[in-house]
């Protein structure tokens, strides 16, 4: 392995490299903190520039810094505009989004990138020691597995999200899941629920129906009750986090960045998963008064889902630079890029290109590293969005969700629904039905229907459910999410009427 | 009625509507080979649909105690708030949307950033043109120059 480090850091310490890694990250975080952009277009973009570099190292280099740099980024739009660009980055709009608003916008920043770089940092050093022997474990996840897994995640999420609303988080996510099916499915042939609408059969857009569920909604009540949004946000006041602070995220991030990286290892779940698990996790591991503080502004809640989705993009990598397989759309274009420099991904990588598959890992390091310097003293100017004024910030929130919904589709038709959906998410915010779960249930839909129905064709049948241990083991686990909650406010109410303490 | 049931019954409406394309006209257009497969296009439609109709049913028959916490907006008192601005904000998006193609990209924007800030209140159109005009100028290049996606940016009469 040493010898493979000495290669690695030979090519990725080359000036050529070292300004590609550099290069990727800045291009990345400032497209990425557009809401709309996400890597995966990012990447798309940068493919054409990549390959006319024609070194499969420099271009993997490049592509690499870029993806990192545009999740950061996402971060950065979640956390001060509640404007997820990434699926990925949902989740950390939850309590980074209320610590902006508290006027922690700064801290918040500086936890993200800290997180981030500490997830991405351990992630790598986890990706060195275990690609070559994970790629067997992600072999034994057949589609049944993951279907299971998929159900724990959505239960994880509607279980956590609901604030005790069980049954409406519940019917959020199913109604993302019925969104999901609208339009051409990619293991039948032929358009469902479309109505016979042309614009419908490629489905409902997942950018559209982002900005749609969250900046939209948002957009319009900071219209209908103005409170001054610019308030504290120009003078970004404690930047630094307290040594109190840094010793409570410190056991976060280090179990988020191995959950994390060994969820994204999994193909098909990725950051958004190990995200929305890692939030959901650490709740439940904290104590009862970090649980109140969650989705209002913790910063458990803030490291531990940017810490796990770091990760997690790392892992990604190995099913890729292992197996070939592409864990996630964004490591499905790097396969194609790949594949256009004449480089096969897959078992015979380490043996063929060492200096291909060590430089990229070494890359990691380095980026990673470039991205904390780039951003800690960036930080007060990316804030400085808060101190725009209100009159000007909202028009430019809604232009940046109509062209988020533009450059995701192509299609005006594609605005007009943005606004419609919008209109549902601000009738639902206001009955105080939770929207994350409905976005999750819609980017997860589209995978948990082709894995349920291979499953289904192997097994000629749904028997998979109960002659695969582990996938009832996952479905188990899922129950039991759904179902204590309610069960656990059964006996409290029981208990308040003194009913449970007949002994 | 509370405002989630009201909703819980839309949805519920919407779930019936689903159910039933799933369950009774979906496979009528399916081919004879997909007929002998164990999964159809149908199948995960209909399972979601029972999903559906019975989690709204559990809202809208008041199953679960719903929480009469008021979030951020009490909607029982929309009129207390800014309505008519928002109203005209969400105009404002549908009109853009409508617009974006026959008005060219420039113009919209420039339209849609200056008329936005004015609804919310705001006079200063020193301030305002310009900086509609530079944004609108230079999103337009990133989209069409550097990212290759069509816009086009002078009305429908005047070129491309």
């Amino acid at each position: 392995m040493l010898e493979g480090i000495l290669i690695g850091l030979q090519t990725a310490l080359s000036l050529q490299n070292l300004l590609m890694v550099i290069g990727g990250c800045l291009i990345g975080t400032f497209i990425g903190m557009l809401p709309g952009l996400g890597p995966m277009s990012i990447i798309a973009i940068m493919i054409p520039v990549a390959i006319s570099l024609g070194d499969p190292s420099a271009a993997l280099i490049l592509l690499a810094g870029v993806y990192y740099g545009a999740i950061f980024g996402g971060s950065t739009s979640s956390i001060l505009l509640n404007a997820p660009g990434v699926a990925g980055t949902v989740a950390s709009s939850f309590d980074g989004y209320p610590m902006a608003r508290q006027g922690k916008a700064g801290k918040a920043l500086t936890i993200a990138a800290i997180a981030s770089f500490a997830g991405g940092t351990i992630g790598a050093i986890l990706l060195m020691i275990f690609a070559p022997m994970l790629s067997s474990v992600a072999l034994l996840f057949h589609s049944a597995e993951y279907f299971g897994l998929m159900i724990v995640g959505l239960s994880a999420i509607a279980a956590f999200a609901g604030n005790g609303q069980v049954a409406k988080a519940l019917l959020m996510t199913v109604l993302g899941l019925i969104m999901a099916t609208v339009g051409l499915g990619s293991l039948f042939n032929m358009p469902r629920f479309t109505g016979g609408v042309m614009e419908l059969q490629s489905g409902f857009g997942f950018v559209t129906l982002a900005m749609a569920m969250f900046a939209l909604p948002e957009a319009i009540f900071l219209v209908l009750k103005p409170k001054n949004i610019g308030d504290d946000g120009g003078e970004i006041k404690d930047l630094r986090i307290t040594r109190a602070e840094a010793r409570s995220i410190a056991p976060v991030i280090g179990r988020q960045s191995v959950q994390g990286f060994f969820i994204g290892v999994l193909p098909g779940a990725g950051a958004t998963i190990a995200s929305f698990l890692g939030y959901a996790v650490e709740r439940n591991l904290a104590t009862k008064d970090e649980q109140e503080e969650f989705g209002k502004g913790s910063i458990k809640g803030l490291a531990a889902p940017e810490t796990a989705n770091n990760a997690a993009c790392t892992g990604s990598f190995v099913p890729l630079l292992t197996l070939g397989i592409p864990g996630s759309g964004t490591t499905a274009i790097l396969l194609g890029a790949l594949i256009a420099l004449n480089v096969t991904p897959g078992p015979r990588l380490m043996i063929d290109d060492p200096q291909i598959f060590w430089a990229v890992i070494m890359s990691m390091f380095i980026g990673n590293l470039v991205l904390l310097i780039l951003n800690l003293p960036l930080i007060p100017y990316i804030a400085k969005v808060l101190a725009i004024p209100r009159n000007y910030l909202i028009p430019f929130i809604m232009f940046f969700t109509l062209m988020g919904a533009y450059i995701g589709q192509n299609n005006a038709t594609e605005l007009l629904l943005l606004v419609g959906f919008g209109i549902c998410g601000i009738a639902l915010k206001f009955a105080n039905f939770p929207l994350p779960p409905l976005l999750i249930g819609f980017i997860l839909g589209g995978m948990m229907e082709d894995n349920f129905a291979r499953a289904v064709q192997l097994y000629g049948g749904i028997s998979f459910i109960w002659e695969r241990p582990m996938t009832l083991g996952l479905l188990i686990i899922a129950m039991t999410l759904i179902f204590l909650p309610s069960i656990r406010a059964m006996y409290a109410r029981l208990r308040a009427t003194g009913a449970a303490d007949g002994d | 009625m509370a405002l989630d049931r009201w909703i819980a019954l839309v949805l519920l409406s919407i779930c019936l509507l689903y159910g039933y394309v799933a369950w009774f006209t979906m496979d009528a257009s399916l081919a004879p080979f997909m007929q002998r497969k164990p999964i159809w296009p149908s199948t995960f439609p209909k399972i979601l649909s029972i999903f559906g109709i019975g989690l709204s049913l559990v809202i809208l028959l008041g199953f679960e105690k719903s929480d009469d916490t008021v979030g951020e907006i009490d909607y029982r008192r929309l009129t207390d708030y800014k309505l008519g601005q928002a109203i005209l904000m969400l105009a404002l998006m549908v009109a853009y949307a409508l617009c974006l193609r026959s008005l060219g990209f420039l113009g919209s924007t420039t339209a849609f950033l200056v008329l936005g800030s004015f609804i919310l209140g705001e006079r200063k159109f020193h301030i305002m043109l310009p900086i509609s005009l530079t944004t609108a100028v230079v999103v337009w290049y990133l989209v069409q120059e550097v990212l290759g996606i069509f816009l086009r940016p002078l009305p429908f009469f005047m070129g491309v």
